[in-house]
């Protein structure tokens, strides 16, 4: 109960500051997710476009993925110095394999058939990507984005030791307090929700961009 | 229209895939390219649009070696059917039919108006226009994909299977009415196919195929009676061989050679004795040399009993005759058209050889389906 009363008290006196890490958490994990989707979206396509590449690259990815975060970020560190910079590569490093992979598998899961006619009806490369391929892979593009947001928002948690700040910062003051249970749950509760939020929002726009509708919900 | 000179296509382990093809093809032309998988057939109407590259050998599509010509302008230039059909299915079924002209860069209002035109073609409602692919049936999705390939109004099309996944009846509904818009439009089409009926049902000409290379080129009815080889027999298969004969088969073979008939001259009493000892209702009349000269038949007997006294008198002169070496199918025809229950058949002198009765026609169709009994005389005469 005692918690739970230092909690809301804690929240009430410092609502501002509290938001304002929630705002620059969720900043550095989108730039982080988007600059990785940079380079991962048209990797993706390259490498279901060229099969050999599609191996090495899975694989690189998957050994990245099992650096541990915290690691990875110190090593980052030296070369980049402290500060947000640090942590936005990191998430891109992390984020790179789920939107490669989902990018791969959903233009290899495009109907062949389709891409035939397609191009047999005298559609450049370019086109058929443009009106054929991206459209039915986007809603398996967008899930790999959903993916590497949601792991983003934790490893930027993180982000606070090299003194990047966010909610991460929060829970670090928490921890360096005596008796700090409840500052560490204003960090972690926000944490989490940004999480929760931004993964139904996610599932949202994938739905939308869903390539294969039907005229009956578009007219209801 | 379409010209193949020693086309060849060679993959790189040296195999052919196609050898040497010659073959033109003339405007309006129907064409099916048939053969067992692996002889080359789709190849060859995939180097058409260049999806396959020519190894050796020229391709002209009204007279333009397609080698000369940007790949892209040329697929746009030749409608193109699958057999998967291979609708967008994120697009709507107007977006599908026009997609041809979204990349020629058509105005909206024309592609409206091209979708609405060409919809009506296959007698799909308007309503289909703003439906996706997936809400339709497959023979639907199929029409739509014939459609897709008429937008832009290409003089030739190609076609692999395009009805090999659908079922039987609504197969023989898209064949036929895919016949009858290909006449309508007069499309030069090369159809991959092998079905075999679907080949002798749509085709003007059938090119059939065999490892790289053509076996035989001939209208369908010329392949039924003239196979090239034992291959083609093989490939066309006995049931069809037996199924193509009764169009050869001529009137001489089957006909009754022995007509009740009678004399001019005679009396009505002495035809009517004649009838009731046949067991006739109907008498053909003939002269002293055999000449056919008309019929009688009991109504007309009936009719005029009291007045007349001598056949030639009240017998029926206008009467459809044939020719012994007729063929049989031009016959059968005749006999259904004028509802006739015989046909008399003549030789040049119009002298009476024999008669087709509907009976005869009874007993061909039994023959045909159950044979025609000499197996079982032979079975006999082997047992005894």
């Amino acid at each position: 109960m005692e918690t739970l009363e230092q909690f809301i008290y804690y929240v009430t006196q410092n609502g501002g500051y509290i938001w304002v890490q929630f705002y620059r958490h969720f900043l550095m994990a989108a730039y982080g997710v988007l600059f990785a989707a940079i380079i991962s979206i048209p990797l993706g396509i390259l490498i279901a476009k060229y099969g050999k590449l599609s191996s090495w690259v899975l694989a690189l990815g998957s050994i990245v993925q099992t650096i541990p975060a915290l690691g990875a970020m110190a090593v980052i560190m030296i070369v980049l110095g402290l500060g947000t910079n640090t942590v936005i590569v990191t998430l891109m490093l992390y984020s790179i394999l789920p939107i490669v992979q989902n990018t791969y598998v959903g233009m290899k899961d495009v109907d062949k058939t389709v891409i035939e006619a397609g191009f047999a009806s005298g559609m450049t490369r370019f086109q058929l990507l443009r009106m054929v391929e991206l459209p039915l892979a986007i809603s398996v593009i967008m899930a790999g984005l959903r993916t590497a947001l949601v792991i983003g928002i934790g490893i930027v948690a993180i982000g606070a030791f090299v003194g990047a700040g966010g909610l991460g910062a929060v829970i670090l003051t928490g921890t360096n307090a005596s008796d700090g249970t409840a500052i560490i749950l204003a960090g972690a509760i926000p944490t989490a929700l940004m999480a929760i939020i931004a993964d139904l929002i996610m599932v949202w726009i994938e739905r939308k961009l869903q390539p294969i509708k039907s005229s009956k919900s578009r007219a209801a | 229209m379409l010209e193949f000179h020693n086309v060849t296509k060679r993959y790189n382990n040296g195999k052919f895939a196609v050898n040497n093809l010659n073959l033109k093809i003339k405007k309006g032309e129907f064409i099916c390219f048939i053969g067992p998988s692996g002889c080359g057939k789709t190849t060859t109407m995939k180097m058409v649009n260049r999806l396959i590259d020519i190894t050796d050998g020229s391709i002209l599509v009204d007279g333009k070696d397609i080698k000369d010509q940007d790949p892209v302008a040329l697929r746009r230039s030749i409608g193109y059917v699958i057999q998967q059909i291979g609708l967008m299915p994120h697009m709507t079924i107007k977006e599908n039919i026009v997609l041809v002209g979204t990349l020629l860069k058509w105005t909206k209002e024309k592609k409206e108006e091209r979708a609405r035109e060409l919809l009506k073609l296959v007698d799909l409602p308007e309503e289909y226009l703003d439906k996706y692919p997936h809400e339709l049936s497959g023979g639907q999705q199929q029409r739509i994909g014939v459609l897709r390939a008429l937008a832009a109004n290409p003089p030739l099309i190609l076609m692999d299977e395009p009805f090999g996944a659908l079922d039987p009846i609504t197969r023989d509904s898209l064949q036929e009415e895919f016949k009858k818009l290909q006449r309508e439009l007069n499309k030069t089409i090369v159809f991959v196919t092998h079905d075999m009926d679907e080949a002798i049902k749509l085709a003007d000409r059938i090119v059939i195929m065999r490892e790289g290379e053509i076996v035989q080129i001939d209208t369908p009815d010329e392949i039924l009676r003239n196979p090239a080889n034992e291959f083609v027999e093989e490939f066309l298969g006995k049931e069809r061989l037996i199924q193509g004969r009764p169009d050869v088969t001529t009137v001489g073979q089957i006909m009754n050679s022995t007509p009740v008939t009678v004399q001019t001259g005679t009396t009505l009493k002495s035809a009517i004795s004649t009838m009731r000892d046949k067991r006739v209702d109907s008498l053909l009349i003939t002269d002293s040399d055999n000449v056919l000269k008309g019929y009688l038949d009991i109504e007309a007997i009936n009719l005029n009993y009291k007045k007349a006294n001598q056949v030639e008198e009240v017998m029926e002169t206008k009467l459809y005759s044939v020719f012994q070496d007729s063929l049989l199918s031009d016959t059968v025809r005749k006999i259904l058209r004028h509802g006739a229950q015989y046909v008399p058949v003549v030789d040049d002198q119009h002298r009476l050889v024999g008669i087709v009765t509907r009976a005869t026609l009874a007993t061909l169709v039994y023959d045909t389906i159950w044979g025609d009994g000499t197996e079982l005389e032979e079975i006999i005469s082997v047992a005894e």
